[in-house]
């Protein structure tokens, strides 16, 4: 357990600590180093770096396009099923929560992905709620069979599963996992986990090095912002980052920002605060600047408004047109969705704002290898 | 005239398709740097369809396309894009890139001629992009690739001929043309490496993330041009110290 157990050492308060004592002149050392370390991504991610951010995009931007050019990647999450055994007191799929619960048979999914396709997405994200028995292994080799080949580069946002099941799975052509830990610490994960398999804090923390054994292209990391104090959960995403990177140099990594949003049932109940949109930025260019390789993903949880400020400045790739629940693509069903989403344009208008950035939309950037 | 595999190019200037604002600006600086031998990646062409952009731009254009198998992490992997090139482009020209390395995109050794003797074998014009490494080059030349393609700096670092004694090196012992790939920043990079005797540079990131993309393929050109020039005109020996204009040996003329 390589990575994990070096986020475990991690003593969160100090960090708390550490971020919340930068002063500017640790901003201007970090901003003014050529490679950031962690201890440079506390001072960009601290409130003393709040007066610094143009200087941050100017930065990041420039980071971005160097590295990926002039372009942005797009993809669509295809929600499979929204059945889950967990309660989680943040989310509009936990058991307790009276929704219509629906999962996609192998025909509906190719329904899906014919309507996805149609709209022009070529990568695509499968997303299910974690219900082990009737949502597991067997199912998604079920599906992966039948939809692999018809999409050029696959991911999958579900329940951890054991290393060898990833294997199985890379073996019929999964891309890139994603698993976000909601939050890195213990105390605040119980409190929001109060049933099921996900109140496993350490099986959860320990999927990335299971990924990353088992040989997956891209892992994805994240932290729910707003479960914890989003500036910890963060320093720790960044950390997260760079271990699976010195870990596992066959796999790129991908971050993600979601921050807490209104579900249905859900209480919203929060202890912490949610960065808002000019911390949010922040967060995204501290990244950037941090670790320039790390693939940044921005999703239509945010405003349109929101997205086509930020596009530019350190994102590396984009969800459009999002639908949450299940069967959504090609018939929009009464089963409920996770969350709301916010930007809900046509993903013309999102390709049309993209190049009024000065980017070009990507669809297709990988090649399925021998599938 | 740049020969490869007994085919000739105009140009010593190899540039790439990716990171443009869009496909006509790719177009309009590929025009621009005069590039007969242009890479793109086959993880970007569409092949279910007509509709790659890229693609008809490179038709149109009537340049020598030279798929590449960047996304490839395994000899297996590369393969497998060459054979997809091929059916997708009719290309029997292929630019191998294999770097599992997530972080520097740096080539590794061992698959790279792992792949270029399978893909030799299957009749495939192989460059591939590989370290600085003069012995790795002549292993490449051996398996029976139509260049050796070393890297100046890390893919797309914009960090110049960070590499230059051993590109020296490289020049000096190969039998087969030696293409500078990845690290070309400026055109005075790609000048010094023509000067070195270098058969050709590719550029990709200076020319494509350029506030002017145009301008810049423009600029890489003439650079080219002129340090090819200055390497078959014979450049004169630099020394730290001036010659002696009283020789220290002369006493043994009287």
């Amino acid at each position: 357990m390589r990575v994990t157990e070096q986020l475990l050492q991690q003593d969160l308060s100090h960090i708390a600590l550490s971020v919340n004592s930068k002063t500017a002149a640790d901003v201007e050392v970090a901003l003014a180093a050529e490679s950031k370390t962690i201890d440079d991504f506390m001072a960009l991610v601290s409130p003393a770096a709040t007066q610094y951010l143009e200087e941050m995009a100017a930065q990041s931007q420039q980071l971005t396009r160097h590295r990926f050019g002039n372009t942005m990647n797009l993809f669509v999450p295809l929600y499979l099923s929204n059945l889950c055994a967990n309660e989680c007191t943040y989310c509009g799929f936990t058991m307790s929560n009276k929704i219509k619960r629906t999962t996609l048979t192998v025909e509906e999914t190719q329904n899906e992905i014919n309507a996805i396709k149609a709209m022009g997405f070529d990568h695509v994200l499968l997303v299910t709620g974690e219900h082990e028995t009737k949502v597991g292994i067997r199912y998604f080799e079920d599906i992966l069979r039948a939809i692999r080949h018809q999409i050029s580069y696959l991911m999958m946002e579900v329940q951890p599963l054991k290393e060898n099941d990833y294997r199985k799975l890379k073996d019929l052509g999964l891309d890139s996992v994603l698993v976000y830990q909601e939050t890195y610490s213990p105390q605040h994960y119980a409190k929001y986990h109060q049933r099921g398999k996900k109140q496993d804090f350490l099986w959860r923390l320990e999927t990335t090095d299971r990924i990353g054994r088992a040989g997956i292209d891209k892992i994805g990391i994240g932290a729910l912002l707003g479960l914890g104090d989003w500036r910890v959960d963060s320093v720790m995403t960044a950390l997260h980052g760079q271990l699976l990177q010195q870990a596992y140099w066959r796999s790129r990594v991908s971050i993600s920002f979601p921050r807490l949003r209104r579900c249905e049932g859900g209480a919203g109940q929060q202890h912490y605060a949610i960065p808002d949109e000019r911390q949010l930025l922040q967060l995204i260019c501290a990244h950037r600047l941090f670790n320039p390789q790390a693939e940044l993903s921005l999703s239509t949880r945010e405003s349109a408004r929101f997205r086509d400020g930020a596009l530019s400045l350190g994102v590396t790739s984009m969800s459009a047109a999002s639908q949450t629940q299940p069967g959504g693509y090609s018939e929009p069903s009464e089963a409920l969705s996770q969350f709301d989403i916010d930007d809900n344009r046509s993903v013309n208008e999102v390709i049309k704002s993209i190049a009024a950035q000065g980017l070009d939309a990507v669809w297709k950037d990988w090649m399925p290898f021998a599938y | 005239m740049l020969r490869l595999a007994n085919h000739h190019f105009s140009s010593r200037l190899l540039t790439g398709t990716g990171k443009f604002n869009s496909a006509t600006t790719m177009r309009d600086a590929i025009h621009a740097a005069g590039s007969d031998l242009v890479t793109l990646a086959m993880k970007r062409v569409i092949t279910a369809t007509q509709s790659d952009d890229t693609l008809t731009h490179l038709k149109k254009l009537g340049v020598t396309l030279l798929p590449n198998t960047s996304g490839a992490k395994t000899a297996e992997e590369a393969v497998f894009a060459a054979e997809l090139a091929f059916e997708a482009t009719g290309s029997q020209w292929i630019k191998l890139e294999i770097h599992p390395d997530q972080r520097y995109l740096l080539p590794d050794p061992i698959e790279t001629l792992k792949a270029a003797e399978i893909l030799v074998k299957k009749g495939f014009y192989v460059l591939p992009y590989c370290g600085a490494d003069p012995v790795l080059c002549k292993r490449l030349e051996e398996a029976g690739c139509a260049a050796v393609m070393p890297l100046g700096a890390p893919i797309g670092s914009n960090k110049g001929l960070q590499t230059k004694p051993f590109i020296r090196i490289i020049v000096e012992q190969a039998n087969v043309p030696v293409i500078v790939d990845a690290g070309i920043g400026r055109p005075s990079d790609a000048m010094a490496a023509m000067e070195l005797g270098v058969d050709a540079v590719l550029v990709n990131t200076a020319i494509a993330t350029a506030r002017n993309p145009v301008a810049m393929a423009e600029a890489f050109a003439c650079a080219v041009k002129t340090g090819r020039k200055a390497f078959e005109a014979g450049l004169g020996k630099s020394h730290y110290i001036g010659a002696a204009t009283s020789p220290l040996t002369s006493f043994l003329e009287s």
